[in-house]
């Protein structure tokens, strides 16, 4: 059973609906023993970064999630919240993948990067089992993580940023898998197949 | 790259979805989930569901429509339709909405996009703006949603696309309203007027009734999106056929 940690920001339920089609059990939940015990833990969210880390810390969960031996999951702000910190707010984060989320940049950029844009896979993991090199996955963010030794895949979009990085058995995407058609629900469902 | 989206909208009243021209004389196009499926597997690359007479009415779109909807499709999911509060922005989006879409409410009381913002983000929140070319301006009209309500907001639409940006608004969907309906073609001239006022993504509607129109607006208004309902409910657009048309023409486009 997948746990998938209700940090109070929006957009759980299109992770939930995605999970429930690909007929994976999951459980929406704030409890650290459902937490510790799920076969895979994901963390969505969407929104601002400082309120989210408010609810985790309030949930007594910024220490639990770094020290979660399962494969982890963070998708969008998710992702963003396994940083070192984030430049919006000026907010630490939980401090699992090394560096900090800054703003997107480039002349005349429209932001937020809004829409479906290609991966350029980077590196093979069995996370990225079956997806095309030029597979187009929904994005919607104004910051983002630079690209390091922990990106699987990278997306330009005025400039280069990780899309898909992995620091051991944290694993994080900065779209939406939820809600990216058949290629968003391969990598859930790969997701879900990596075990401890 | 950042492929140009094809959004089809989905207006609904009475539990079905309808279509109008120049927002008035509805008839009935069909099923709401029926239609929100077929449209995510043709390759739509985002639907909106529109709650066409909820702001007119004073009520807010239906939860289970959404949430129904939300269950089926695996593409992003915009809801629209008399979201006057941060309260009922979040039972839609906790019944699956990726983005909440305010248009009348926004005019009525501006300092609701600031709240919608500060509460799920600016990616979270889109703003529809109808607006009517007369007396040589673009001027926003609310209450849309029936002739016996409809009126102007006594706004110029310039004006309000950057109002909107100021509070927060994530993105802008340009309802064009003298081609509403029409199918003659997406108001080239507005968007290209406003387009240089809007630094988040625009969304064109209003007009679509060739593959053509989706051709022009992609390059010569530079808009983000292009949002149309008719031409995709009656089946006289596909949308595999429209994607595969613009590829062809150097648009970039998701497959």
């Amino acid at each position: 059973m997948i746990a998938i940690i209700n940090s109070g920001v929006a957009n759980i339920s299109s992770v939930v609906f995605a999970l429930q089609r690909l007929g994976i059990a999951a459980e929406v939940t704030t409890d650290h023993r459902v937490i510790t015990n799920a076969s895979q833990v994901i963390l969505p969210g969407v929104g601002a970064a400082q309120t989210a880390m408010k609810n985790l810390k309030d949930l007594n969960l910024t220490s639990l999630i770094p020290t979660l031996k399962q494969p982890v999951l963070g998708i969008c702000l998710g992702m963003q919240l396994l940083y070192e910190a984030s430049e919006e707010g000026d907010v630490a984060c939980l401090g699992v993948i090394p560096g900090k989320i800054k703003k997107l940049v480039g002349k005349d950029l429209i932001i937020p990067h809004m829409g479906w844009n290609t991966l350029a896979l980077q590196k093979k993991s069995p996370l990225l089992e079956g997806i095309p090199g030029d597979a187009y996955v929904y994005f919607v963010h104004s910051y983002c993580a630079s690209v390091s030794d922990q990106t699987l895949a990278l997306t330009h979009y005025g400039q280069d940023f990780s899309a898909i990085v992995q620091q051991d058995n944290f694993y994080a995407m900065q779209f939406h898998p939820e809600r990216s058609g058949e290629i968003g629900e391969r990598l859930l469902k790969n997701f879900a197949e990596i075990k401890s | 790259m950042l492929a140009k989206r094809i959004i089809p909208c989905l207006d609904v009243r009475d539990n079905v979805v309808v279509k109008g021209v120049q927002f008035r004389n509805h008839e009935i196009i069909g099923d709401i989930v029926a239609l929100a499926k077929r449209y995510s597997q043709e390759g739509a690359d985002e639907l909106v569901f529109y709650d066409i007479t909820a702001s007119s009415e004073g009520r807010n779109v239906s939860f289970d429509w959404v949430e129904k909807v939300a269950k089926e499709i695996n593409i992003p999911f915009c809801v629209a339709g008399g979201i006057r509060s941060v309260e009922t922005a979040r039972t839609i989006l906790a019944k699956g909405a990726d983005k909440i879409s305010i248009n009348s409410p926004a005019l009525e009381n501006p300092e609701l996009i600031n709240q919608l913002v500060d509460a799920f983000g600016t990616q979270c929140i889109v703003i529809g703006i109808d607006s009517h070319f007369e007396h040589n301006d673009y001027h926003v009209y609310q209450y849309t949603g029936s002739e016996k309500t409809i009126q102007s907001a006594k706004r110029l639409t310039q004006d309000w696309v950057q109002e909107v940006q100021q509070r927060g608004a994530g993105e802008i969907v340009l309802n064009c309203m003298n081609q509403d309906g029409m199918r003659q073609g997406y108001d080239i001239t507005q968007l290209s007027a406003l387009r240089p006022f809007i630094h988040v993504p625009l969304i064109a509607s209003g007009g679509a009734g060739l593959l053509q129109h989706f051709l022009d607006v992609f390059k010569l208004a530079n808009v983000d999106g292009a949002l149309a309902a008719s031409v995709f409910h009656k089946q006289l657009i596909d949308i595999g056929e429209l994607k595969s048309f613009l590829q062809q023409h150097q648009i970039t486009i998701r497959k």
